[in-house]
C-alpha cells in the first residue's frame, strides 16, 4: 500500500538530550588531546532512544524485500535461499571473536576453516590452489587480471595486453581490464549468442593476455566450443579467465578448470548461498591453476604438518586489502557446501537448471526467449515485439510484478538483446512458486493487450510509486539536509 | 545429504516430465560428454546437526582472548545490543542490491543515513554506499585524483603496512607511481613532504591516527599538498572522528577509512567496512553506489541509487572502477551503531579510548626501559620501547587471557578502547614488570 504520510528519516525523529546508556563512566584520570586537536562542534548524529531506533529498523524492514519475502529471480545473481546454519556458525564468538593479528598458534581454527574452504573449492571448480581475499567479484576479477599480468611479465612477455571480453559479458568484465591498464577487445557473439570462433581467432596474437568468459553465459546458454575457445587463446599465449558468477549451473556436472580455464572467481554469495546483505558483503574467492599459484596474494593459509600457518608466494602479486578476506562469509559458504556434500552440490545445479526450463516453458508460448532451446539455469527474454505491440516495455513488465510480491528479473541485461529480461529462479523454489510467476507473467502479458495504460505506471501497491532517477541524477542530494 | 530443495524426489521427476526431458543428464546434454564428471571427490553431504558441530569443533581450535590491548587495523569496541538486533533482521540480510526502489525503500533511506552520518563524521559534502575495506578505499582514492599529466601518488610512511601494500598494488596496475614519504619521529616528515611535491603530484594519502597511533598535523600537510595543486586523502579512524578535528576541516579532499569499529566484530579480518567521502568537487569521480533522494512519481520523498552514469555497467571499460557489490550490510552495521551511540556516546567512547591509553601509557613508562617510542600525542594506541624479548611478555599475557600489544620494530604497540577497565590496565603493568622490570 502506498505510504499516506511521509516517512521520517531517523534525523527527522531526534530529540535533543534523548541517548542510550551504553558505556561506563571513565575509571582513569580524565584527559583530552589539546585543544586545537578537537572538533568546533560535535556531529550531528541522531539523538534517539533504544525503543526509537526498534521501531525505526522495523519500519525499514517492512519497506525492503528479502529473498524471505517472496520470489526472487534476478538473473546472474543466483538469490537463492540463504540457510540460518550459515549465520548461527559465522556468529560463533570463536569465529567472529578471533583478531587477525593475533599469533596463528592461536587461530588454528579460522586457518583450518580457510584451507578445508580452498580444498572443496578447488575441488568443485577443478582448480589446484585458491585464495579469499577479495571481497567481492569484481574485487575477484581484478585479482584474477593481476595473477595474469603478472605470470606474462615475470616471463617477460611485456607485450600482453589485451583482455578478449564477448559482447554479452558483465560490465565488470572490461571495467576490470581498465583497471589493470590493459585493453579490452570486444568480439560480438554468433547467432547462438555463444563465441564466435572466427572471431575469437581473429582477435587473438601476441598482444593477447587472455580471455574473459561466463559459461554458461548471460543467456543461459553453454557454450559447447569451450575446449575449443580455450585452446585457441593457450595457442596463442594467453590465458583463459572464468567468471564463475554463473557457476550455479554446473556445479558438479563439469568443471572449469577442465575446460581450459587457468584462473576463476566464484561469488560465494551466489552460487555458495551466502546472502547478498543488500549488495553485501560477499566473498570473490581466486581459484588458479598451479603455474599461477607463486602469484596469489600475501598471507595465504596453508597446512604446515599437523599445524596452519601463513605463507607469502614467492612472486606474490600483494595484496587487494587488508587481511584475509571476508572471513565470516567463508564460513557460511563451507557450512553450505559440507552440509550439501557431492551429490547436494550436484543436486543444487540440477534443479537450478531445471526450474529454469520448467519456468521458461511455462511463458514461452506468449514471452519471446532469446535464443530458445534448453537453457541452464537462467534465460533471457525479449519484449521488444510486446513493447512494438501494446507500448508495455520490459521495465513496465518489471515493474508489474513488485504489484504481485515477486522482485522483477534483471533487466536491460544483457546488453545484446532489445528489452530483456533475464530470469534466474534458482534451485530453491518450489514449483507453486514457478507456477505462481507464470501465471502472473500471463496475466501481465494479457493486461498489455487489453489495458496497458496501469502497466505504465506500475507498481501500484508498494511504499512509493516510481522514482523520478532523473531528477535524482540531475539534481544529486545525498545528504540530509539539516 | 543435506539440501535445501524444496522439491522432494518424485516432484523432481513430474518436473523433468513437465520440461519434456528423460533425466538430468539430458538437461545438461549439450555439455561435451568429456567435460562432463561422474562426480566431485569431496565427502558427501551432512546433516546441519553435524556441520554445526564439525564448524563449533573448528571455532573451539581458536583462542579468543577475553582482554585485548591489540588493535593496528582491527578494534574491539563494545557493540550494543540493539546494533545487532536490527542489523540482523532478515529482509536487510538477504536482500540484493536495491536496484528495485519500490520494494526496497527502507534499505536505501538506511544507506541515506549512513551516508549522512559519514559526512558528518568526516566534514565531507557526499559519501557513497562503502567499498570493501580501509585499505582498498584507500587505493580507490587515490584513482579518484589521477588527472593528465599527475601521475604520481603519495603515501605516509607512517601509515598502516597493509594500505601501503595495498595501495601499491592498485597504483601499479593503474601505473601510477606510488612514493612513500618518510616519517621523521612517528610522524609524516613535513620537509621531506615539501622536496616530493612537484608538478607530477595527484595526491598525498595521510591516516590520522597513523600505524603508530600518533596524530599527524593533517593541516599544515595539506595546506603544503594544495599549495602544489594536488589534492589530500585522509585515512580516518571514525571513533576518533566523535572527538578530532574532521577530515574537512584538515582540507582533506577525500576522506577514507576502516569503518570495522563502529559496530563490526573482529571476525578475523572480515568483513569489514570500507567508508568513502569527499568534496562536491569530486562527486562523479567517487566510485561505487551511490544512494540520493529524489521525488515518486506521486510526488513522495524517495530514495535511489543514483549518479550510475559513474558505473560499470553503464560505461563498461570506460569505468574508473570495477566495483558493484560493497560492504552494504557493514554500512548499514555503521550506521544503526552510530544511531545507538549518537553524538554524546560517540564522544563518550572516544575520551574513554583516550584517557584509558594515556593512563596505560602513564603506568608503564613507570617500569624501567619502557618508554614512550615517540613524542607528540596520541589517541588510543602508541608504541614503547620493551626492555626484555616481546615473546617472552606475550607469551605469559596469554596465559592470563589477555591479547597484548602487536610487536613492531621498536617494541610494542598498544591499544586501549572503553572494553579496558582500569583493573586489566593495572594487572597488564604489573605483568609486564614482572616480565620486564629489573
Amino acid at each position: 500500500m502506498r505510504d499516506q504520510k511521509l516517512q521520517k528519516l531517523i534525523f527527522e525523529k531526534s530529540r535533543e538530550g534523548r541517548g542510550c546508556s551504553l558505556l561506563p563512566a571513565c575509571d582513569v584520570p580524565a584527559a583530552l588531546p589539546d585543544q586545537a586537536l578537537l572538533r568546533q562542534a560535535p556531529p550531528r548524529l541522531p539523538q534517539v532512544a533504544e525503543i526509537d531506533i526498534s521501531r525505526h529498523y522495523t519500519e525499514m524492514q517492512k519497506r525492503t524485500h528479502g529473498v524471505n519475502d517472496g520470489f526472487y529471480p534476478l538473473g546472474s545473481c543466483t538469490m537463492k535461499y540463504n540457510p540460518k546454519l550459515g549465520e548461527e556458525m559465522a556468529a560463533l564468538p570463536g569465529f567472529a571473536g578471533v583478531h587477525p593479528l593475533q599469533p596463528a598458534g592461536t587461530a588454528q581454527g579460522c586457518l583450518e576453516l580457510l584451507c578445508r574452504a580452498e580444498q572443496v573449492l578447488a575441488e568443485i571448480t577443478g582448480m589446484d590452489a585458491m585464495t579469499f581475499q577479495p571481497a567481492a567479484g569484481a574485487h575477484g576479477e581484478y585479482l584474477g587480471l593481476l595473477l595474469i599480468k603478472a605470470y606474462h611479465q615475470a616471463r617477460g612477455d611485456r607485450a600482453r595486453n589485451k583482455i578478449i571480453v564477448p559482447d554479452a559479458a558483465h560490465g565488470t568484465n572490461p571495467a576490470t581490464a581498465t583497471m589493470n591498464g590493459m585493453q579490452t577487445v570486444n568480439i560480438p557473439s554468433n547467432e547462438q549468442g555463444c563465441v564466435d570462433l572466427d572471431k575469437l581467432r581473429a582477435a587473438v596474437g601476441p598482444d593477447t593476455a587472455g580471455l574473459m568468459l561466463t559459461n554458461p553465459n548471460t543467456l543461459g546458454l553453454f557454450d559447447e566450443n569451450i575446449a575449443e575457445i580455450t585452446r585457441i587463446v593457450h595457442e596463442a599465449g594467453g590465458l583463459n579467465y572464468y567468471d564463475g558468477a554463473n557457476l550455479n549451473a554446473i556445479m558438479g556436472i563439469a568443471r572449469p578448470g577442465d575446460m581450459g580455464f587457468d584462473v576463476i572467481h566464484l561469488n560465494l554469495h551466489k552460487s555458495f548461498a551466502t546472502p547478498h546483505g543488500g549488495g553485501g558483503p560477499g566473498s570473490g574467492a581466486v581459484g588458479c591453476k598451479a603455474l599461477l599459484a607463486p602469484f596469489l596474494p600475501l598471507d595465504r593459509p596453508v597446512q604446515q604438518g599437523e599445524a596452519y600457518g601463513f605463507e607469502d608466494p614467492v612472486q606474490s602479486i600483494g595484496r587487494i586489502k587488508a587481511f584475509y578476506g571476508n572471513f565470516l562469509v567463508v564460513v557460511k559458504a563451507l557450512s553450505y557446501v559440507l552440509t550439501l556434500g557431492a551429490e547436494g552440490i550436484r543436486e543444487a545445479a540440477c534443479n537450478a537448471v531445471l526450474n529454469a526450463n520448467y519456468l521458461k516453458n511455462q511463458i514461452n508460448d506468449l514471452y519471446e526467449v532469446a535464443f530458445d532451446g534448453i537453457c541452464m539455469h537462467e534465460f533471457v527474454l525479449s519484449l521488444a515485439e510486446l513493447k512494438k505491440r501494446t507500448g508495455v516495455s520490459a521495465k513496465d513488465v518489471a515493474k508489474a510484478l513488485l504489484d504481485y510480491d515477486i522482485h522483477p528479473p534483471t533487466m536491460y541485461f544483457p546488453l545484446i538483446v532489445e528489452e530483456a529480461l533475464m530470469f534466474e529462479p534458482t534451485e530453491t523454489e518450489p514449483r507453486e512458486m514457478l507456477d505462481y510467476a507464470a501465471q502472473v507473467l500471463r496475466e501481465i502479458h494479457a493486461q498489455a493487450f487489453s489495458d496497458p495504460a496501469p502497466l505504465l505506471n506500475a507498481p501500484l501497491t508498494t511504499p512509493v510509486a516510481r522514482p523520478d532517477e532523473v531528477l535524482a541524477a540531475r539534481s544529486p542530494r545525498l545528504t540530509f539536509e539539516f | 545429504m543435506g539440501r535445501y530443495i524444496p522439491a522432494a524426489p518424485a516432484e523432481q521427476r513430474q518436473l523433468l516430465e513437465a520440461v519434456g526431458v528423460a533425466s538430468f543428464d539430458e538437461l545438461f546434454a549439450v555439455i561435451p560428454k568429456e567435460l562432463r564428471i561422474g562426480g566431485l571427490c569431496i565427502e558427501p553431504g551432512k546433516s546441519e546437526l553435524e556441520v554445526s558441530a564439525l564448524l563449533r569443533g573448528m571455532a573451539d581450535k581458536n583462542r579468543v582472548f577475553p582482554v585485548i590491548f591489540r588493535g593496528a587495523g582491527a578494534y574491539h569496541h563494545f557493540i550494543p545490543p540493539i546494533v545487532r538486533s536490527v542489523a540482523g533482521k532478515e529482509e536487510f540480510v538477504t536482500s540484493y542490491t536495491p536496484y528495485q526502489a519500490e520494494i526496497s525503500q527502507g534499505l536505501l533511506q538506511l544507506i541515506f543515513e549512513y551516508q549522512t552520518m559519514i559526512c558528518e563524521l568526516t566534514g565531507m559534502d557526499l559519501s557513497n554506499a562503502s567499498v570493501y575495506d580501509g585499505a582498498s578505499a584507500a587505493a580507490e582514492a587515490v584513482t579518484m585524483c589521477r588527472e593528465r599529466g599527475r601521475s604520481k601518488a603519495l603515501i605516509a610512511a607512517s601509515s598502516h603496512p597493509m594500505v601501503i601494500r595495498t595501495m601499491r598494488t592498485y597504483c601499479e596496475s593503474a601505473d601510477t607511481e606510488l612514493v612513500v614519504v618518510p616519517e621523521r619521529e612517528g610522524r609524516t616528515d613535513a620537509e621531506a613532504l615539501a622536496a616530493l611535491l612537484d608538478g607530477g603530484v595527484a595526491c598525498l594519502y595521510v591516516q590520522q591516527l597513523n600505524f603508530h597511533g600518533l596524530i599527524e598535523d593533517a593541516d599544515a600537510l595539506f595546506a603544503q599538498v594544495h599549495a602544489a595543486d594536488a589534492r589530500a586523502i585522509l585515512g580516518v579512524n571514525p571513533i576518533a572522528a566523535g572527538l578530532l578535528k574532521s577530515a574537512g576541516a584538515c582540507g582533506a579532499d577525500i576522506a577514507v577509512g576502516e569503518g570495522q569499529p563502529l559496530g563490526m566484530p573482529l571476525a578475523f579480518g572480515g568483513p569489514y567496512l570500507g567508508f568513502m567521502a569527499c568534496t562536491k568537487a569530486l562527486m562523479r569521480r567517487i566510485p561505487g553506489r551511490v544512494v540520493g533522494e529524489t521525488l515518486d512519481a506521486e510526488g513522495r520523498r524517495a530514495f535511489v541509487l543514483t549518479l550510475q552514469a559513474r558505473e560499470q555497467h553503464i560505461r563498461r571499460e570506460k569505468a574508473s572502477s570495477n566495483i558493484c557489490s560493497n560492504q552494504a550490510h557493514c554500512a548499514l552495521t555503521a550506521g544503526a551503531y552510530l544511531t545507538a551511540m549518537g553524538p554524546d556516546g560517540l564522544r563518550q567512547a572516544a575520551s574513554l579510548c583516550y584517557a584509558k591509553a594515556h593512563y596505560l601509557a602513564q603506568r608503564l613508562c613507570e617500569i624501567e626501559g619502557v618508554a614512550l617510542a615517540h613524542p607528540g600525542d596520541f589517541f588510543h594506541e602508541f608504541v614503547t620501547t620493551l626492555p626484555c624479548p616481546p615473546e617472552a611478555l606475550l607469551d605469559r599475557l596469554a596465559q592470563q587471557g589477555v591479547l597484548g600489544g602487536l610487536p613492531v620494530q621498536q617494541g610494542i604497540l598498544w591499544c586501549c578502547t572503553e572494553l579496558n577497565t582500569r583493573e586489566q590496565i593495572d594487572e597488564l603493568v604489573n605483568t609486564v614488570r614482572e616480565v620486564c622490570g629489573a
